[in-house]
Order: C-alpha cells, then structure tokens, then sequence
C-alpha cells in the first residue's frame, strides 16, 4: 500500500511530517524508580504505529500518561494542536483520543448494546436535567442504536446484541472494547496489548479491523509483544526500554537494529558467559 | 390467636407511613448502591439531616414549613458535597469509611447535652409536625379496615406519602432509563472504562450521591412525621443496614426493588412479632399461654423477631441471591 509507505527517519524522537501527538521530557516515576522518560516523541497522522520493548519497559505506564490516566511528573504532550498533560482522562477522551485497556474492560452487567450506546459522544440525554425528559433524546438515542448495530454487524458481534457483555468470549470482549471505543469516532484510538489472549482464528479478524481505523482515517497506536502482528501491520515501530525510546523505525529496520536486540535479549546475549577455554 | 389482628396489623405496617419512609431512605440508598456501586454507609445521616432540617427549623425558630423543605433540599445537598468531595476521587471503600463516620458523628451531634438547646438531645424534638396535622382532611379518630384501627393523622401521611413516593420513583425509574443513566451504571461496573469513553465519572458520582442522599432525607423526613418527635436513637447504622437489607431483599438496582422489599421486611418482622406476642400472652383467665414458657416468654419474645427475619432473609439469599426482582443473568457475572 504505498499510501502508507513512510519515510521518516528511523532514529528515536525522529520528526514526522504530520504529527498528531507530540510528547516532549515526559518523565513518570514511582519513588526512585523511573518509569518513564521520553524526551521526545511524534505519532504520525493516520498511521499505525506500534508501541513495543520488554516487560517493565514503561509501555502502558506511556499510554496512561498520554490518556490522562496517569499525570507525569513533568513534561509538555500536545494532541492535535491542544495541550494534553495536566487534561483529565474524560476530557482527552472527548478532543478525539479514546484508549482501550490490556485487561478488557467490558461492563459485564450492561448488554452490549448497551455498551456500544455508552461510547456516544456528546449524548444529550446524559445530562441529570434533560435525562428526565425521553422526547428531549429519544432522536439521538435511535441514531445511537443505528450506528451501534452497524458497528455491531462489522465486528461481528451483531447476534450478541441484547446479551450481557459479561458472557461474551475473551476474544469477543475485545471487539465489543474496539467497536465501543469507535462509537465517539476518535481520531486516534490507542489499542493496549489488543491481542493478548485472542485465538489466531481471531487474530486474523482484528488485524482487518485495525488495519481498517487506518482505511477510515484514524490514527492507531498500539501496545503489542506479538511481534508477527506488529511486522504484518505497523507502518512505524517506536521501541521502549527502561523507560526511555530506543529505536524508531519501519518494522523491517527494527528487526535489524542492535539496540532492539539488546534490550530484549540483554547485550550480553551472544557473549560466551562461559569465558574461552 | 386472632389472625384478622395479626394479619391486618402486618399488611398496615407494611403500607404505613413507617413503611414509606424506609421505602425512601432504601430507594435513596439504590440509587448510590445499586445503580452507581456507591458503597454509602451513611444514608442514615442522610435521613437523620432530613429529619432534624424538617424539626429544627420549625420547633426551635417557628419557620414555615415551606422554608424548612427548602433547607432539607440545601442541608442533603451540602453533606452529599461534603462527603463526596474528599472520597469520590478514591477508591470505593473509602466512601464507606468516611461515611459510616459522619453519619456517626451526626448522631451523636444529635444527641449530646451540650447542643440540646437546638436539637432537643436524647429527648428530641416535637411539635414541628403541626402543619401536617392542620391540613389533615380525615377526621381524627380515623376509620377501621378489617381488624386494624388507623388514625386520621396516619391516613393523611399515607395518603401524601404514596403520591410523594411515586413520583420520587417514577422520576428515579425515568432517570435510570436515560442516558444519564446509563453512565451511572458503567460506573458501578468500570468506573474506568466510563473515563475512558469521555465520561466525567467525578461529576456522575456526585450528582448520584446528592441524588440518592436528597432522597433518604426525604424518607427521613417522613420518618419523623410518622412518629411526630426526632429522636437522634433512631438514626443509627442499623437503620443503614436495614436499608441495605430491603434493597437486597427487592432486587438490587430494580426500581420496584425498595418499595417490594420494604414491604417484604416490615410485614415479616411484624408478623412474627404480633404472633408471638399473641402466643405468649397469658390472661387471668387463661394463665397458660399457646408457646411453652420455656421456649419464649412475654419478656423476650421481641428480641425473636429480628432472629427469625434474619434466618428468612439468610434462606432467601440462598435460594434467591439476586433478590425477589433481581436478574439471575447478571448475579452471575458479579465480579466486584
């Protein structure tokens, strides 16, 4: 697809053309542990872009950060123009960056339905004064259930329709998750860890979906260790170790980059420990 | 025995004025608990301020009633906010902490001898129930259905109290189906998630606390019409657990759920209490009463009551967790 081909320079905290999230010095740590320290990242624009690197590497510490989950200790992050860092979590959910979590949050005792009308943005029947008064809602509410069900339909999820969202499959859990987080239509949707615990038959079906955001023109980063996943459709790969960025670039560079080797395997890895005879 | 007296005393203590207050205060408490997952120990200091804005104001400084509701409406409102400004940011338990604490604290506010001048102390308050007793429209003595005699007075509380307790639950079911909500219960099961999906779970909490606390006032209010004296010993915890114990008992998160189990709790709890008093009587003429002496006695048969509506509410939880309303679908997918 050569819309998506990129040509940004593959070192970390590289410059894109079209950025829609930049973080600058953002440090978090929890008393002396620093958990994160990145001084300078870009998200490119309708792209999708994985986030990877070890266990412990600051991952999902990252992605609180940039939600609003998490406040850092200090630094600068601008989402589309609007600074982000000291903004609440409903708020930076509201300017168009809707996350989703490593452990599914389905809202077990709510059908899905009901889940997917919750992701509307802008609803005006949740304000306490006009909930009252049905005729006031009852217009965007059939709107709502419409797109719903579309969405229902695309993620398969259309015959589940009136279950309770706790007696949906893992797997099912997590396109109820997806198709919920597209109801607002954020601009960027933030995927954490969207494959773990999904059966390959699955897999495949998400990978669709998520290369679809990219087709709609929405901006995706994602969480992921499965690195097939990651190579098959990724346009830029940002690498995390300790924190900090180490390497940036396509997937083809970083399955060649040494830093990334390094810091998965530890840079002593092809050292005979053993010591020469 | 007489059943007409058991069984007529039962079913009017289940409808009564008493009864439509607990229904409040437990419908107040559903809002925060069932639908919000609000873990509010405290809803007995909500009634326990509804009652003293009610009596306070109009004993102690001759205000109007109208003013005096106003100041119910002020008074919850302000101990919604202030209970929920420092705990609705934190963890659910520390709302339980904190407001087991202050209802605790308005208790025995209520109730120490240095501030009787404006609460009355241990003794209460009377005479703020006036307004109530002069638009009365039933003559006083009242009128007889099957064996159970109810006062004028009575009646007109009844009366108000169903039309005041339908509309607080019409309005709660109506608010329950909206949108509004809709978001109240993605609180309770990921409060989270809601955030994530642009929600500003904060301001939700709170206005389901102000919510549910205006309504247990309400309940409070009626509780001290009923009785016509505030009294501080009838707003302890146990008032709290008792609401808890109704919503159980009806349904959690059902808007019928209140108002069923109020009935169920009250009429079991009276049933058994005028039985066995029926059965433990002795008269000049008949000195051997129905249940051995041995077994129960005129001294301590009302400390049975509560024994035996603890074990039915223990065989319906075992038989019925979800309650007489509940989902079965969604008992099974409790994860809290």
């Amino acid at each position: 697809m050569s819309a998506n081909t990129v040509n940004y320079s593959p070192t970390p905290g590289s410059r894109k053309e079209d950025a829609i999230l930049v973080a600058d010095n953002v440090r978090r740590a929890f008393g002396g542990l620093v958990a994160v320290d990145v001084e300078h990242v870009e998200i490119p624009r309708n792209k999708i872009t994985a986030l990877i690197g070890p266990n412990g590497a600051g991952k999902t510490t990252f992605f609180n950060l940039l939600t609003g989950f998490d406040t850092p200790d200090t630094g600068h992050t601008v989402f589309n123009g609007s600074p982000i860092n000291e903004m609440p979590a409903h708020k930076v959910a509201r300017i168009g960056m809707i996350r989703t979590f490593q452990l599914t949050k389905a809202l077990s005792r709510m059908t899905v339905i009901e889940n997917m009308r919750l992701g509307a943005a802008h609803q005006k029947g949740e304000s306490f004064w006009r909930g009252f008064f049905a005729p006031l809602w009852r217009q965007q509410e059939s709107e709502i259930t419409t797109k719903a069900e579309e969405l229902l339909a695309r993620f398969n999820l259309a015959h589940m329709r009136d279950e309770l969202a706790g007696g949906l499959s893992g797997g099912q859990r997590k396109l109820l998750e997806m198709a919920r987080a597209l109801m607002a239509e954020p601009e960027m949707v933030m995927l954490d860890e969207p494959m773990a615990g999904v059966n390959p038959a699955l897999k495949q079906s998400l990978l669709e979906h998520i290369k679809a955001l990219r087709t709609e023109g929405r901006t995706v980063l994602f969480v992921e260790h499965d690195m097939d996943m990651v190579r098959e459709i990724s346009d830029w790969v940002i690498v995390m170790a300790e924190g900090r960025i180490i390497a940036e670039g396509t997937p083809d560079d970083i399955g060649a980059n040494q830093a990334v080797v390094d810091a998965y395997l530890g840079a002593h890895h092809d050292v005979d420990l053993g010591g020469a005879q | 025995m007489s059943w007409d007296l058991i069984l007529s005393n039962s079913l009017y203590t289940a409808v009564s004025a008493n009864a439509i207050a607990y229904m409040l205060v437990a419908l107040g408490l559903n809002v925060h608990f069932g639908y919000t997952g609000l873990l509010n120990f405290g809803q007995a200091g909500f009634a326990a301020v509804g009652a003293y804005s009610l009596s306070i104001p109009i004993s102690r400084y001759d205000w109007p009633w109208p003013f005096a509701l106003l100041f119910l409406v002020f008074a919850s409102i302000v101990l919604a906010l202030l209970l929920g400004i420092p705990t609705l940011r934190l963890r659910a338990d520390y709302l339980a902490i904190v407001t087991i604490a202050i209802a605790e604290i308005i208790r025995l506010f209520l109730n120490s001898v240095r501030f009787t001048w404006l609460t009355g102390g241990n003794d209460g308050l009377q005479g703020f129930t006036r307004f109530m007793e002069n638009a009365n429209p039933f003559p006083a003595n009242g009128i007889t259905v099957w064996a159970q005699k109810i006062d004028g007075y009575r009646l007109w509380l009844m009366l108000t109290g169903w039309v005041l307790l339908t509309v607080v639950a019409v309005a709660v079911y109506l608010l329950m189906r909206s949108p509004w909500g809709r978001v109240l219960k993605s609180i309770r099961e990921d409060e989270d998630a809601a955030r994530s999906l642009g929600k500003n779970v904060f301001a939700y909490k709170m206005q389901s606390l102000i919510l549910g606390g205006f309504i247990g006032s309400l309940g409070g209010m009626w509780l001290v019409l009923d009785k016509q004296s505030s009294q501080p010993q009838d707003f302890s915890t146990t008032f709290t657990f008792f609401a808890y114990t109704i919503i159980i008992l009806g349904g959690i998160a059902r808007a019928k759920g209140p108002i069923i189990g109020t009935m169920i709790f009250l009429f079991l709890i009276q049933f058994v209490d005028i039985t066995l008093q029926q059965a433990t009587k002795t008269t000049p003429s008949d000195p051997n009463p129905i249940l051995p002496t041995w077994l129960v006695d005129q001294n301590n048969f009302s400390q049975v009551r509560f024994i035996v509506a603890g074990l039915a509410l223990a065989i319906l939880v075992v038989v019925r967790p979800q309650g007489i309303f509940g989902d079965k679908r969604e008992q099974a997918f409790d994860v809290r």
